[in-house]
């Protein structure tokens, strides 16, 4: 008995040899995987940057805030798109954070059990729609809806009001600006929702209970204790939304009207960074034209770059609010 | 407070039976009994915090000042600010030390910024947490060791001035140094505020009770002073309990 027990061990360790063999191999996959994502990073920015060059050495930084746009002088700037792709996106946001806030509230602490499920898939559902869907519906049926009801609605009750109003001016034509930005909440809703909904389910029910045995409200308890128990991964979700709205392309591309004017009115058709490309890489013509789209992409780029640093700053100064 | 006739059903099964039991005025009273007699499930129906999961039910009559708080009538706000609860785990809220406090008395009063400062004081105090908590105020409560952030569960407790104290067993969580600070402060506490405290740990029970129920399957089966409970227990199986032969 006692000698076939050693032989046992014996036999394991003439494998772990072979198994300490595997576990290096192992280490080495996972850190070149790791490792792939700098290099892409890093040529990605590459790319960008020597594609944009011609049109950098030509406008230098000018081009950002220059509102002309003309293939046949050869004349581009990109403050059309940039202001479309900001405006649109803090439309999105506005109205996404708001109504993703109230529907994973709903889930986590009103809805009768028997309804969580459905509603929990149907909004992961919504998630998993692809991109030119809410293109098409947006174009087809959201826009000559949009512009028989809310557009007149919005031009009489706000179009008269000081500074206001001037967003809400010129014909409804049911595409433009503020269009483009609905359909992106639509789109960024469920992925905001479901982040937020997994972040308030992780809460500890102990932790909630203590705010009910105060004295708290079922809304005292969210807004004093859920938000701040999980504002990082509330704010990870805005920040995915916010990603999400900033380079969406084929939803925006069929509702934004793509003209490259600039307008106080939300209701005029503009265009974003993401839907420029879209549309012109095709037909760019000449280095100068191509350059500038690979220099509107670097913009994005950077915009996208700059959000995240700023969530990342917010979370550390909201951990200093709170004494962490 | 008084207990009558009451029953408690999660959905179809039957948690509590029959308990009556009256709950003294600045007494502490213990609730001991083996896992699952229903000791906490009776502690829960206090504050009616059970409210919080569906399915769960609660029928007979509990009064407190003259009122039946089963009643469908009842705030359960406004209950909860006069039975106050603290948990097994420490729950700190996500937010400074002197925030965890004001936050529950901002609820239901508006102080200005001086009375609150004092009131604050006045509850760290009771707690016995304020010599070591003063200099780090608007520190996070999450930074307080385990014991400290009981005794800040306490502190939040009592700052909203309370009839009811509920302890849930309150120092399961906890070191024995924390524990004898915990059971100090219980018997401080006794002179201002009526307490209930649930525990598995019997010598806890007989060290800081006034009056103690044995509980077992969800039925009350003796209650009485704790020394009677501790010494000559009236029933056999509070006797097989309490000496460890059962339980």
């Amino acid at each position: 008995m006692l000698a076939e027990g050693f032989k046992a061990e014996a036999g394991s360790r003439a494998g772990s040899a072979n198994r300490a063999w595997i576990g290096s191999l192992f280490e080495l996959i996972s850190g070149f995987s790791a490792f792939l994502v700098f290099c892409l990073l890093l040529s990605i920015i590459a790319t960008l940057v020597v594609g944009s060059y011609p049109a950098l050495k030509q406008f230098h930084l000018g081009f950002i805030s220059s509102d002309k746009w003309n293939p046949v002088t050869e004349e581009f700037g990109a403050l059309v798109p940039i202001v479309g792709t900001l405006v649109t996106s803090v439309i999105a946001m506005l109205i996404a954070i708001p109504v993703s806030f109230g529907i994973a509230l709903f889930l986590t602490e009103l809805s009768p059990v028997w309804f969580k499920r459905p509603l929990g898939t149907a909004i992961e559902l919504l998630a998993a729609i692809p991109s030119i869907i809410y293109g098409m519906w947006g174009l087809f049926v959201f826009a000559p809806v949009f512009a028989e009801t809310v557009q007149p609605w919005l031009k009489a009750h706000l179009g008269k009001v000081a500074l206001v109003g001037m967003l809400f001016q010129g014909p409804p034509m049911g595409i433009g600006v503020l269009t483009a930005g609905l359909i992106l909440a639509i789109m960024v809703i469920p992925y905001i929702a479901a982040v937020m909904r997994d972040v308030f389910d992780i809460v500890p029910p102990k932790l909630k209970e203590s705010a009910h045995a105060i004295g708290c409200t079922t809304w005292e308890v969210v807004w004093h204790i859920v938000l701040p128990y999980t504002r990082a991964g509330v704010l990870a979700g805005i920040m995915l939304g916010l990603g999400r709205a900033l380079g969406e392309t084929m939803a925006v591309t069929f509702v934004i009207g793509n003209a490259h004017n600039l307008h106080a009115s939300l209701f005029m058709p503009g265009n974003s960074i993401a839907s420029t490309l879209a549309n012109e890489f095709t037909e760019a013509v000449g280095d100068l034209y191509t350059s500038s789209l690979m220099y509107l992409g670097l913009l994005l780029f950077l915009i996208t770059f700059v959000v995240l640093a700023i969530s990342r700053l917010l979370l550390s100064r909201l951990g200093r609010h709170e004494g962490a | 407070m008084s207990v009558r006739n009451l029953d408690f059903f999660y959905r179809n099964y039957q948690a509590l039976k029959n308990i009556s039991l009256d709950i003294m005025e600045n007494k502490v009273t213990a609730i001991i009994g083996p896992s699952g007699c229903g000791k906490s499930t009776l502690l829960r129906t206090f504050n009616r915090i059970y409210e919080l999961y569906p399915g769960l039910k609660a029928m007979g009559e509990i009064m407190l000042d003259g009122e039946n708080i089963l009643s469908r009538k009842q705030d359960l706000n406004l209950l909860r600010v006069k039975v106050g609860m603290v948990f097994q785990m420490p729950t700190p809220f996500p937010m400074t030390i002197f925030n965890n406090i004001a936050f529950g008395i901002k609820l239901y009063e508006s102080l200005d910024r001086q009375v609150m400062v004092e009131r604050v004081e006045w509850a760290l105090h009771k707690a016995a947490l304020w010599d070591e908590v003063k200099d780090k105020l608007h520190q996070s409560g999450t930074s307080l060791s385990g014991g400290q952030q009981q005794r800040l569960c306490i502190a939040r407790a009592i700052a909203v001035k309370p009839e009811l104290i509920l302890l849930d067993e309150p120092c399961s969580g906890l070191d024995p140094i924390s524990t004898s600070r915990i059971e100090d402060l219980i018997s401080e506490l006794q002179s201002e505020y009526t307490i209930v405290i649930v525990t598995h740990n019997m010598q806890q029970a007989a060290r800081v009770s006034e009056y103690t129920a044995y509980m077992y399957l969800g039925e009350l089966i003796e209650f009485g002073h704790t020394k009677a409970i501790f010494t000559k227990p009236e029933k056999k199986a509070t006797e097989d309990y309490i000496t460890g032969k059962f339980g």
